[in-house]
């Protein structure tokens, strides 16, 4: 199976979006062969609980036929836009559980080690994988946790900073710049 | 709270959606306002997909299985400007309702202008800012918008669409088009009112793109043709319409 990236191998994306928003189920089938890998990866690195995880991208793959119509190409890529649904639900979920669960939460994340040392062992792309792992690295220590604590573990800035003991305007720029030397690692065309 | 010059630091927090609700609605005010932070928005979620997109895992078939069952079940959205059009204010209360009205026809507008990439839910702040600087710079067709019966629907054709703006009270039209296929210098748009199935001249759209006020009053037209003619136009249409749209 071809990883979808945008503008890499596999069939067009936005031409399957655009079939799907006319109610063509064929084209959502291929749609669905396209994203459902990337969806529940991202899902489940956020929530890490499996069966949780399959509900929410099972959600989030009947918004992308729902909505499929108000997707625009103009706006940004297909995966682009389902991975931000994704992760959107995602991080909603953990909101969702968060207020019983905060302190228990906020203890299990501190113990852990950078996110980036955790990239899935299933993925399909070796190479995009290693030039994620790769730009990661490249970020400071405070920039790369600033990015993933939020990114991979759906936390709010706040508790970021609360937990890297961070000033508040700190942890903003951080995760600001962070993304910005990503984007120019990952060549993310403007 | 975050204010002014700081709230561009967010960026990043808003794309990796770190930002609480209350923080994350002003900082959506001021991203329909500042094209430069909608940009790097834009980039800084494809930056994260990415990184999702490294976490790719192998789904169950019984997912691909339940989610194709699923659909059969789930009513699918119709696309933004359609929907966004298709209701009309009710009797009664009708001038509580045009801000809403005038944000349908902006959010079409802002629909086939595309542009600055952003998040899918900031469709509707980034639309007003549009419908705030479009009534500034069409003062004719502000007017219209701000009549309490103000009215749209519009229409595609190929890569183009149009919203046809109306007021009754105020007997006026506009059409405000964008993306329309570019014509040959000798050709134009032309824009008629649809008299019982007579065409009535109302104005050229030279471009393809732009808003314009309809020569002419409605004056009881079923609706707004467009057909394409001759440079400077004609007085009677040489074609087929391209598009119509009936005032309904």
């Amino acid at each position: 199976m071809p990883l979808p990236m945008p503008g890499r191998r596999g069939p067009d994306l936005g031409d399957l979006v655009a079939r799907t928003a006319r109610g063509d189920q064929d084209a959502f089938s291929a749609l669905y062969d396209a994203v459902a890998g990337p969806v529940l990866g991202l899902v489940r690195r956020v929530l890490r609980d499996a069966a949780q995880s399959e509900e929410v991208a099972q959600e989030v793959l009947l918004e992308v036929w729902r909505t499929a119509a108000r997707y625009q190409p103009e706006r940004g890529e297909v995966m682009t836009w389902v991975l931000t649904m994704a992760h959107r639900r995602a991080v909603d979920r953990v909101r969702a559980a968060q207020a019983a669960a905060d302190r228990d939460r906020r203890a299990a994340a501190r113990s852990h080690t950078p996110a980036f040392d955790e990239v899935a062992e299933q993925v399909e792309n070796r190479l995009e994988r290693e030039l994620v792992r790769r730009c990661l690295r490249a970020l400071t220590e405070l920039q790369r946790e600033a990015v993933t604590l939020a990114y991979y573990r759906g936390l709010s800035y706040r508790e970021v900073a609360d937990l890297l003991a961070a000033p508040l305007g700190t942890v903003k720029t951080r995760m600001r710049d962070g993304l910005i030397r990503l984007r120019d690692c990952l060549g993310v065309a403007s | 709270m975050t204010t002014g010059a700081d709230l561009h630091t967010l960026t990043g927090a808003y794309a990796a959606h770190a930002l609480p609700d209350p923080e994350r609605e002003a900082f959506e005010e001021h991203l329909a306002r500042c094209a430069s932070c909608a940009q790097e928005v834009a980039e800084f979620a494809t930056t994260l997909a990415r990184l999702g997109a490294a976490e790719t895992v192998t789904p169950a078939p019984e997912l691909k299985a339940r989610v194709m069952s699923g659909i059969g079940s789930v009513r699918q959205v119709p696309p933004p400007a359609r929907a966004a059009v298709a209701r009309p204010g009710r009797a009664g209360g009708v001038r509580r309702h045009w801000p809403k009205l005038a944000l349908a026809a902006s959010v079409a507008v802002a629909a086939t202008l595309g542009g600055v990439a952003v998040h899918q839910h900031d469709e509707a702040r980034q639309a007003r800012a549009r419908a705030d600087r479009l009534v500034e710079q069409q003062a004719a067709l502000g007017s219209l918008f701000t009549a309490p019966d103000v009215r749209t629907t519009s229409a595609t054709a190929g890569t183009g669409k149009a919203t046809v703006v109306w007021s009754e009270s105020r007997g006026r039209a506009g059409l405000l088009a964008a993306g329309m296929p570019a014509l040959p210098p000798d050709r134009t748009y032309e824009l008629w009112f649809d008299d019982a199935g007579t065409m009535r001249p109302a104005g050229l759209l030279p471009a393809g793109t732009g808003a314009v006020l309809l020569d002419g009053p409605i004056a009881g037209a079923a609706g707004v043709g467009v057909t394409v003619e001759p440079a400077g136009g004609s007085p009677h249409p040489t074609g087929a319409p391209v598009m119509l749209l009936p005032f309904v």
